[in-house]
């Protein structure tokens, strides 16, 4: 039977090593907005237990293994590489949002450098962005979802139509701090 | 001239460079100006109005004069400060605001008319006749008086702009901020010390005295050494902080490649940073300021500090018989150091009748100059002494008339600076913007120890702020002797008296706007230009405004100074707008079939953010007509397919979701049976139409909102705000999956067999009425089949997760290609909407109403809706408004154009007798002639009547015919059947 071929948002653009950074793209498996209804919050973090992961408070997210649990905003999370667990149906609007993403990681002793070209938060671990931290921001003019995945690696979360620009606003911020040597 | 032994250069690393052709040398450590003084070169431009030979002014950024253009062809930069400009190796400068050459300029024949040229005299002149101004004076002015150009073309160079955060922000790394740098650094907080010059050391770089000891600059050394050591510190050489912004944001300009001989093309020209600090500390030091007298404008009449400074720094004797012109101890340290330096001291002219002698020099107590000599270098000076007249032979003149503190920042948020006697200064006003604290000379303490110990202390201060307790500092000896000035601003002699060497401004325009009444100090600035030119008055806003004062019989404090805006120092443009050059200058989003469209020769064009396809060309096609027409006659008679997925859309859940869209919706929706769509109209809380689009329903509690491709962030934005202050407590939950879901409309009457061809099972007419929607399989991927039309015709719309996206829409064309149909573009989709009276966000443009486009019904009586009540009030429905109509040329031949207006045939052409306008058009293979949409004034009850069309930027001007806005099968019955 004939098929229809899937295409990675950020096919063919990624990896892309510059100086002390590399971007590459992340295929996280599943991506599902958690939306818990009125009062559902102890419920619904209770029922993502059976994942060994919870529901994270604003600006932070929970791991387990390759699977993740992430705020995204007031009253939303996005369980990242992991099916829904069962219990959450009527206790939380649950949304798929895997091919909505493109997903990059970005690593290197000059990650911070080339976000601070792009991104106009602070991303200091030493002022609270450390490892599990997340932010709802812009990279250039694009949304950003960004979380602080190791000392010195970020996965960075944008539109899927936006991967190319997204990409290249990458790269050039990249190549810059790279002259800079 | 080079003096041996002396300065911070590196004799050792020779750099030649070009100036106005003319090959020369320098060397490291050098900025363009002090090689070019070096090099014995006096003249270095001609002034902004009367073309008058100028010399380096200044040793900072402050300079005036000293402008030159860098490079050549599209990287060509103007209006570069040669004393900021760092030499290096290659450096390629050419003199500006002269023709043929700086040293013969044909428009210096303006200084001749210089008695008529005075302020205001443009204005006075050439005001008659009135249409002259734009087209011919003003262009005329502008090409005789001006700067350094632009290339005109498009220069690729790269610049950036980023972001950085700290506890405590430095500016200025002289005496005061190094001490504030460390206390706040070793306190443990994270610091950012940001300096202007390439070097850090401000003025102890440029002096001989010593600190504990030492020179001055191996303390700096010492200093930056410990600082660069510790990880909480960043060091920002380079960097002029420009700007102070609300919540302790600042702006700054880093030079980042422009000094260097052989940048790499990826390292950026300069980067723009907004560095957002809990605390800063303002230790930009003072700026020197002259003292006008006649004639003082001469290549050679410098700033005294800045003549010490080329000597200590740079190891240049701007002249062999130096003149000093003071009111204040301090610029007798000139003297004392040039002579040191074997220097000859021809005469300090001291305004005090108390100065006294201070070394191997003549001191001329109570003295003044009353003139000068020399075209194009300073020759001779003439004073004015208690024992009369006496001309002094000089080719260098170091004046000082006392200090300004360096306060600017200060006054960005719209604090004023207050004046201080004792210095004859302003100093910043504390607390004028939140979180800044001036320290050292900024703050009027001008000792190198007061200095230090004020920015020992700010520093502290801004560490203990922002929880990080104090260190105490152990200061070492430094230089504590008091600036003795006393106030003097000009010599009041026959001939003109500079005051802005940048603007040519003179004491005389200054009196002269006081005398036509121009007495406010802003009114005098925009009557002079006083302080408008790229130095932004730095070195003549005080003394103007002491002018002013004079000439109104006011105090300095009483006429009070212009405000000081951002930036402090020029910013070119291109760092400002880094990253958004080109197709840079907005996120682009591409569809997943955007490859594919591309490949097919469509030309994409922008829809928002996104980019679609016009038209999808064949060989031998032509212009963007022909494929159109085809499009439309495929969709009309086969079958045509589009990608849609650039339109919104929202998944909506909860038990109260229906009860949600009863809310945002004119229509109901919580009546929709589950599988079916329907049509909604949402309002604006004002009552004029916000959006429209169908919404299906999926389940019980779940719903899928479509808006248009226009204005899905702002429908998304109005449903969190429907949500949030208005029913905050129903459990309605909804995100976007615009980006979830590829989304292709396949239209027209093969479109059934398209899909039956395609889908796992065929398409069940049943499960699948018109407006019904449901779950379907495309080769065993699980996909949404939604039975709509936005082209009239039978037609559907097939979502799949967008990872599948490309490879179906290839499959889509190609099985539509088959079927004798063909891939449709932006214009086909708009011909065909058209066509059937379709809106788009052309009609619904924010100012129309439910009634305007004839959809009043859908307005329900029977609830609430958001702008039920706003849409209700007098004037937005009836005979007044302008409503949809269709719009036929009665020449068939006509082409029409959106944006032309409609008159009643026979009646005055005019904006007050306008009936209507055109909002969308089209070529209709239906109709056979162009068709178009508008708004007519009592439109629905004036079909059959002509109109006058009226095109006036096309310049079309013909007679249309009233119809219906649907063209084509007004029954409908194409897209139920």
């Amino acid at each position: 039977m004939a098929s229809l071929i899937e295409k990675t948002p950020a096919a063919g653009l990624t990896p892309l090593s510059r100086g002390d950074a590399v971007l590459t793209e992340v295929l996280p498996g599943p991506i599902t907005a958690i939306m818990p209804y009125g009062g559902k919050d102890r419920a619904v973090a209770s029922a993502l237990k059976a994942l060994g992961l919870g529901l994270p408070g604003p600006n932070r997210s929970v791991t387990k293994g390759a699977a993740a649990c992430v705020w995204t905003g007031r009253g939303q999370a996005f369980l990242i590489g992991a099916e829904p667990p069962d219990g959450l149906a009527g206790i939380a609007a649950l949304t798929d949002q895997s091919d909505a993403w493109v997903v990059l990681r970005l690593a290197g002793p000059a990650a911070e450098a080339v976000l601070a070209r792009l991104v106009p938060i602070d991303l200091r671990a030493a002022t609270g962005f450390r490892t599990g931290a997340v932010a709802r921001t812009l990279l250039g003019h694009m949304p950003l979802v960004i979380r602080r995945t190791a000392a010195a690696e970020f996965e960075l979360m944008t539109f899927r139509s936006m991967a190319a620009h997204a990409v290249h606003e990458l790269d050039v911020a990249m190549t810059a701090v790279a002259a800079r040597g | 001239m080079r003096i041996e032994g002396r300065g911070l250069i590196d004799r050792s690393r020779r750099l030649g460079f070009r100036f106005d052709g003319r090959e020369l040398e320098g060397f490291a450590g050098d900025t363009l100006a002090s090689a070019l003084l070096a090099n014995g070169v006096r003249l270095v431009g001609r002034s902004f109005k009367y073309h008058r030979p100028r010399g380096v002014f200044t040793a900072g950024s402050e300079e005036p004069n000293a402008l030159v253009t860098l490079g050549r062809g599209a990287k060509q930069v103007p209006n570069v400060r040669a004393t900021v400009q760092e030499l290096f190796s290659g450096l390629d400068a050419r003199s500006q605001n002269r023709w043929p050459s700086v040293g013969f300029d044909l428009l210096s024949v303006n200084d001749l008319f210089a008695p008529f040229l005075g302020a205001g005299f443009y204005y006075k002149t050439f005001m008659w006749p009135r249409a002259f101004w734009e087209r011919i004076y003003e262009p005329a002015i502008r090409r005789a008086a001006g700067l350094g150009a632009l290339s005109g073309e498009t220069n690729d160079d790269a610049y950036e702009k980023a972001f950085a955060f700290c506890d405590v922000l430095v500016i200025g790394a002289g005496p005061a901020g190094l001490a504030a740098a460390l206390a706040a650094a070793r306190a443990g907080a994270d610091v950012i010390l940001a300096d202007e010059d390439s070097r850090m050391g401000g003025r102890l770089l440029a002096e001989t005295e010593e600190i504990d000891g030492k020179p001055g600059h191996l303390w700096v050394d010492g200093v930056l050494a410990e600082l660069a050591a510790m990880k909480n510190v960043r060091l920002m050489a380079r960097t002029a902080v420009v700007g102070a912004y609300d919540g302790g944001t600042y702006g700054a300009v880093e030079r980042t490649g422009l000094h260097l001989a052989d940048a790499p093309a990826a390292l950026p020209r300069e980067c723009f940073w907004r560095i957002v600090a809990k605390r800063a500390v303002l230790a930009a030091g003072a700026l020197e300021r002259p003292i006008a007298f006649p004639m003082n404008d001469r290549p050679g009449v410098m700033l005294a500090g800045a003549v010490r400074a080329y000597l200590n720094r740079w190891g240049v004797a701007p002249g062999k018989a130096v003149t000093l012109f003071c009111n204040n101890d301090d610029a007798h340290r000139t003297a004392r150091d040039l002579v040191a330096a074997g220097i000859e001291v021809a005469g300090v002219i001291d305004v005090r009748a108390d100065a006294r002698p201070g070394g191997d020099f003549p001191v001329y107590p109570g003295a003044r100059i009353v003139g000068t000599t020399g075209r194009k270098a300073l020759k001779a000076i003439e004073i004015q002494t208690v024992n009369g007249r006496k001309t002094i032979a000089t080719d260098c003149l170091a004046v000082s008339g006392g200090f300004n503190p360096t306060l600017h920042l200060t006054c960005h948020m719209g604090g004023r600076p207050e004046w201080r006697d004792e210095i004859a200064a302003f100093v910043p006003k504390p607390g004028a913007v939140p979180g800044l604290d001036a320290a050292g000379a900024a703050a009027g303490r001008f000792t190198t120890a007061q200095a230090m110990a004020d920015g020992a202390r700010a520093g502290a201060e801004a560490a203990e702020a922002t929880g990080h307790a104090p260190v105490a500092l152990d200061l070492p000896a430094a230089e504590d002797a008091p600036l003795r000035v006393q106030a003097y601003w000009e010599v009041r002699e026959p001939g003109r008296a500079w005051l802005d060497l940048a603007n040519d401004v003179t004491t005389k325009d200054v009196r002269l706007a006081a005398q036509e009444a121009y007495t406010s100090v802003e009114h005098m600035k925009r009557y002079t230009t006083q302080g408008m030119a790229p130095d932004q008055g730095k070195n003549s806003n005080v003394g103007a405004l002491a002018i002013l004062a004079d000439a109104t019989g006011r105090g300095i404090p009483q006429t009070g100074t212009t405000t000081f805006r951002p930036p402090y120092t020029p910013v070119s443009i291109a760092a400002l707008g880094a990253g958004a050059q080109g197709m840079g200058f907005a996120p682009r989003r591409l569809t997943t079939s955007h490859g594919a469209s591309v490949a097919r020769g469509a030309p994409m064009i922008e829809a928002g953010l996104w980019y679609r396809p016009s038209y999808f060309p064949l060989p031998g096609e032509e212009g963007w007509e022909e494929p159109c027409r085809r499009e439309v006659l495929a969709v009309r008679e086969a079958v045509g397919v589009c990608d849609v997925s650039t339109l919104g859309k929202i998944d909506i859940q909860g038990p109260d979701a229906g009860r949600f869209l009863d809310l945002v919706y004119t229509n109901t929706f919580s009546t929709l049976p589950v599988g079916r769509v329907r049509y909604g109209l949402m309002l604006r809380e004002d009552g004029m139409v916000l959006d429209d689009g169908t919404t299906a329903r999926l389940g019980e509690h779940h719903y899928l909102m479509t808006t248009t491709t226009a204005a899905a962030g702002q429908v998304m934005r109005h449903l969190d705000f429907v949500h949030q202050a208005h029913c905050p407590d129903w459990d309605v939950r909804f995100i976007s999956v615009t980006e979830q879901w590829a989304q292709f409309a396949i239209a027209g009457p093969r479109s059934r067999a398209l899909l039956d061809s395609l889908l796992d099972a065929p398409v069940d007419p049943a499960a699948f009425p018109f407006m019904g929607c449901g779950a379907v399989a495309v080769m065993g991927v699980p996909g949404r089949l939604f039975r709509i039309s936005f082209s009239g015709e039978h037609a559907y719309e097939l979502a799949v997760p967008s990872r599948h996206g490309e490879a179906l829409f290839r499959d889509l064309a190609a099985r539509a290609e088959a079927l004798g149909g063909a891939p449709y573009g932006m214009e086909a989709l708009n011909v065909l909407r058209i066509e059937k009276g379709f809106i788009t966000h052309a009609e619904i443009h924010g100012r129309v109403t439910a009634f305007d486009i004839g959809l009043q019904g859908m307005m329900s009586t029977k609830k609430d809706f958001i702008g039920k009540g706003a849409s209700q009030r007098p004037g937005l429905s009836g005979e007044a408004r302008e409503q949809l109509v269709g719009l036929k040329p009665v020449q068939g031949d006509k082409r029409l154009s959106a944006g032309a207006h409609l008159f009643t045939p026979g009646e005055e052409v005019s904006a007050a007798t306008s009936q209507g306008y055109v909002t969308s058009v089209g070529p209709s293979p239906v109709a056979g002639c162009w068709i178009g949409l508008g708004f007519l004034r009592n439109g629905r009850a004036r079909l059959g009547e002509m109109v006058r069309f009226v095109d006036h930027l096309r310049g079309q001007d013909f007679l249309c015919e009233v119809v219906g806005p649907v063209f084509h099968d007004p029954e409908g019955g194409r897209a139920r059947g």
